[in-house]
């Protein structure tokens, strides 16, 4: 006989993982908001250091978008309605 | 000309009288557009559970362009949750547009124009209410990414657009000067 594991044991862990997927907010390039102004932004919402934030800005810039925060769904949300809030373009996707 | 100055905690921003009537009336076009095609919102004896929950939102995007760009949607590719996105956050996001600039329209009716001064929480007001009235000219213009900034900055005289183009690159000088008297 073999010792199988019991059907319950494998799937609680594949639970486990899907039910926190990180999900991330994407902060995309747009023509209009100044560098300086995003910036700013993500210092201010997000507490980032000024080098942080302005990593992130140039990644928006030159690479057309950044994943600027993750965690769970609720999470993101509420950052995509703050960047909103803001005037800067988000949108929240899973990783 | 407009002025900023640091003072303190402060920014005292000076404006001259034709400077703060535009500025003015700008804003006052964006409140109308913000509050424009909102159904009132839910109350306790309508819809209580929806007054409860704030969930009582737009579930498509706006039809105006403008709107579309100040309210994007959340999520790219999915209606479906882009739409209980808007049912539950748009009304309070076109709110909070519409307070700060409501903000900005109050200082600039009451005070002197040529000394406002601007508290902390204030200048985050005005940061923001400039913001979005940069994403409404900038969205009519049609300005897009790959544009070149060069030849907007050298539209003739005579181009519809000129006027309107100087307000956008006026508003985007006070953004920044804001910005720069803040730190």
């Amino acid at each position: 006989m073999t010792t199988a594991p019991s059907e319950l044991e494998s799937p609680e862990i594949d639970e486990a993982i899907e039910l926190s997927p990180p999900w991330v907010t994407i902060v995309w390039n747009d023509p209009v908001n100044l560098m300086d102004y995003v910036t700013f932004v993500f210092q201010t919402y997000f507490g980032y250091s000024k080098q942080k934030a302005e990593k992130l800005m140039l990644q928006v810039h030159q690479e057309g978008k950044s994943a600027v925060s993750n965690g769970n769904r609720e999470a993101m949300e509420r950052d995509v309605e703050a960047m909103h809030s803001y005037g800067l373009w988000a949108t929240c996707e899973k990783s | 000309m407009t002025r900023f100055r640091k003072r303190r905690k402060t920014v005292v921003v000076s404006f001259a009288e034709h400077e703060a009537d535009i500025l003015a009336n700008l804003l006052r076009n964006l409140v109308e557009l913000l509050y424009d095609g909102m159904p009132p919102r839910a109350t306790a004896s309508s819809d209580p559970l929806a007054a409860l929950l704030d969930s009582d939102g737009p579930t498509a995007p706006p039809e105006d362009v403008v709107l579309q760009r100040l309210l994007p949607d959340a999520y790219s590719g999915d209606d479906q949750a882009s739409s209980e996105f808007r049912r539950f956050t748009e009304r309070g996001l076109r709110d909070g547009k519409a307070s700060d600039a409501k903000r900005v329209l109050a200082a600039l009716e009451d005070s002197h124009v040529d000394e406002i001064v601007l508290e902390p929480d204030e200048q985050l007001s005005w940061l923001r209410a400039m913001n979005d009235l940069r994403l409404a000219i900038g969205t009519r213009l049609g300005i897009k990414d790959e544009d070149d900034y060069s030849t907007w900055e050298k539209l003739p005289d005579d181009d519809p657009r000129r006027l309107t183009y100087d307000l956008y690159d006026w508003l985007g000088y006070l953004q920044s000067a804001l910005l720069h008297n803040m730190r």
